[in-house]
């Protein structure tokens, strides 16, 4: 147990954090209750898994800069294949998205183990690539998502036996999180390809010579990345009721969730659960300024200055762990 | 490895090829461009006329000097993504304040965020070591945010483009681009600044070996911060120029700009890993670029195709370059 928490040290502070940060926000409004807190993990929802998919790739030793632009054609995909289509449709239109999601993240790794260009040159490339593509595939916003699919992500759950009370804490899209984090993470951090992620993470070249095979496991971790990227165009979707094709906000918002989460640039050290819960952190921060009636344009300045902040501090910790 | 190359006396052709393209890659990029102008001119016939030319160069010229940006930091193996907001920002103030103030004063005025995110990245990149790309990308949110703030705040006094900017950016004096006034000297002096001073030295040996340049007596992170602030002032004077060629400021003016500026600069064949590349060539491939827009345009192309092309033309001469520079 001692063991355990020295271990998760990392996480266990983001949890107090962010249960500091939530006793702050009942002081600024008293009123602040499961409803709020509903809402609040249904606009984290890409956020948490945008930060996921760079997780991945970031554990694996890469970066991706894709996201926001692969989330924005997985979202418009989305929109499009369910747009006037009958509840049923959306069965067969999210294991597509999903497939398409990991094609694209497994193309990204192929393109950087066959052209040998460094992850972060192709990923920027990529990053138009997709965006022209978000804008052929559907040129301004429209398309539709399935009730069901909408549902999914607002209100809180109902369980005959549970009361009112606790599970209204319960948000949909919270648990959406957690199954689709527990379905993909854990059996991928159990098994041998987990494995190898975290060991071509921390030193490609003592990964290849015990016999990992580095560019497979570089190639499925980007296509693990972009499962999760899939999941948060899906949810972009969902949230809104249409598909846009314009990236929002997630790529420096990922890097930094995923520094702020106790993940190392460098790769080979964190785990998923820290960045998430970091997600969380910041969109409490940006929550209680906005309870303060902070103008959102200077939100957004606070924001960037925090994660600028965040990543400054990450290199740094990244510098001193090199140089020892 | 050259020298034995060297003396070797008949390379092969293909290698000869190769060898012309790393050594002297202004060669292929002139046959490009010109090449580019006879599948236009196929296409269109009649469209090739002076007036097309002094267009093209008017329109080249604020990518160009934004292409001197990426050139500076990359050759270090930087990037600089906030030259977009940087130059919004030197363009948005310059025509809000200058009803207020006198034009030394706008222009100072305008040219401080610049110096400041500068100030900024070269701080993060040169001293935290922050990678340069998600250093600059951040500290371009935080400067829109600021200029959407800043906006709210004049949005009552409106704005005025003072004729001098629109002489500079639009006119032509016999038929040949004021802009150019502008834009020789600047280009001259990055070019000499790289080629013939001890600062150039030093920025092409960081590029190319940091810990060699260190060892060797170069401090890294003034060479990095003199280069970003270097770069966010070009990017303010692309913007005060572009503006007098758009004639309306408005939040997003140069952003359309920022990802064929970094394009325009790979094509060139400054390297993005840094220490390989010139701004002379930076400057072709910002033509280029203009001569490939006309060319889509004319072919009708959506823009999310366009988009798409230049991430795949990115891609594609990264990966050419490397395998020129692996070989010789």
């Amino acid at each position: 147990m001692i063991a355990f928490s020295l271990r998760q040290s990392w996480v266990i502070g983001l949890f107090v954090l962010f249960v500091a940060l939530f006793v702050i926000t009942r002081f600024i409004q008293p009123s602040y209750g499961a409803r709020d807190f509903a809402s609040l993990t249904q606009a984290a929802l890409p956020y948490a898994f945008a930060v996921a998919a760079q997780t991945v790739v970031v554990l694996a030793g890469g970066i991706d800069l894709s996201i926001a632009a692969m989330m924005a054609v997985t979202s418009v995909t989305a929109a499009l294949l369910m747009k006037d289509q009958s509840a049923a449709s959306a069965l067969y239109a999210v294991p597509l998205v999903i497939a398409f999601g990991f094609a694209l993240g497994a193309l990204n790794g192929i393109l950087i183990t066959i052209s040998r260009v460094p992850d972060i040159v192709v990923t920027l490339a990529m990053m138009f690539v997709l965006q022209g593509l978000a804008l052929l595939i559907l040129p301004s916003p429209g398309g539709g998502a399935a009730d069901w699919l909408k549902a999914m992500v607002v209100g809180s759950l109902s369980v005959p036996g549970l009361p009112e009370g606790i599970s209204a804490w319960i948000p949909h899209a919270l648990l959406l999180v957690v199954i689709a984090v527990c379905l993909v993470w854990i059996p991928l951090k159990r098994s041998q390809l987990g494995l190898s992620i975290y060991a071509i993470g921390s030193s490609e070249l003592a990964a290849f010579r015990s016999g990992v095979p580095v560019a497979r496991t570089r190639i499925l971790a980007y296509g693990i990345g972009g499962i999760f990227a899939a999941l948060g165009g899906l949810t972009l979707t969902m949230s809104t009721g249409i598909g846009a094709p314009i990236p929002g906000p997630y790529l420096l918002a990922s890097v930094a969730a995923v520094v702020l989460g106790g993940v190392a640039l460098t790769g080979g050290r964190g785990g998923l659960v820290g960045p998430i819960v970091a997600v969380f952190v910041l969109r409490l921060v940006r929550t209680d300024l906005t309870l303060l009636s902070v103008d959102p344009n200077v939100t957004t300045i606070i924001e960037g200055v925090i994660m600028v902040t965040v990543v400054m501090f990450g290199a740094l910790l990244a510098m001193r762990a090199r140089s020892t | 490895m050259s020298e034995i190359a060297d003396t070797s006396p008949q390379p092969h052709l293909g290698r000869r090829l190769r060898r012309l393209m790393a050594d002297q890659p202004i060669i292929p990029l002139m046959v490009l461009l010109i090449l580019l102008c006879a599948v236009l001119q196929l296409l269109s016939p009649g469209i090739i006329n002076p007036l097309w030319v002094a267009n093209t160069i008017k329109f080249a010229i604020p990518l160009a000097l934004l292409a001197g940006a990426q050139t500076l930091t990359m050759l270090t193996g930087g990037l600089d993504l906030s030259v977009g907001t940087v130059g919004t920002m030197a363009a948005f103030i310059m025509a809000t304040q200058i009803g207020h103030h006198d034009p030394a004063t706008t222009l100072a005025l305008s040219l401080l965020p610049a110096v400041l995110i500068g100030l900024a990245n070269g701080v993060g990149v040169g001293i935290f070591r922050v990678h340069p790309l998600i250093m600059t990308l951040g500290t371009g949110l935080v400067g829109s945010g600021i200029l959407q703030v800043y906006q709210r705040t004049v949005i009552a006094s409106g704005s005025e483009i003072p004729p001098f900017i629109v002489w500079l950016g639009t006119g032509l004096t016999y038929g040949v681009p004021n802009a150019l006034l502008l834009f020789v000297p600047i280009a001259a002096l990055i070019i000499f600044v790289l080629r013939r001073t001890g600062f150039g030295r030093q920025v092409y040996a960081i590029g190319d070996n940091e810990k060699a340049s260190r060892l060797s007596g170069s401090t890294y992170w003034q060479v990095i911060l003199a280069l970003y602030v270097a770069s966010s002032l070009l990017a303010a004077i692309a913007g005060l120029l572009y503006v007098g060629v758009i004639r309306t400021p408005s939040l997003t003016l140069l952003e359309p700009l920022v990802l064929p500026s970094v394009a325009a600069t790979i094509i060139g064949g400054t390297s993005i890993f840094g220490g390989r590349g010139s701004y002379a060539t930076a400057i072709l491939g910002a033509l280029i670029l203009r001569v490939l827009t006309t060319l889509l345009t004319v072919l009708q192309m959506p823009e999310g195709l366009r988009q798409g092309l230049f991430g795949l033309v990115i891609l594609l001469v990264t990966a050419i370059y490397l395998r020129i520079i692996e070989d010789s």
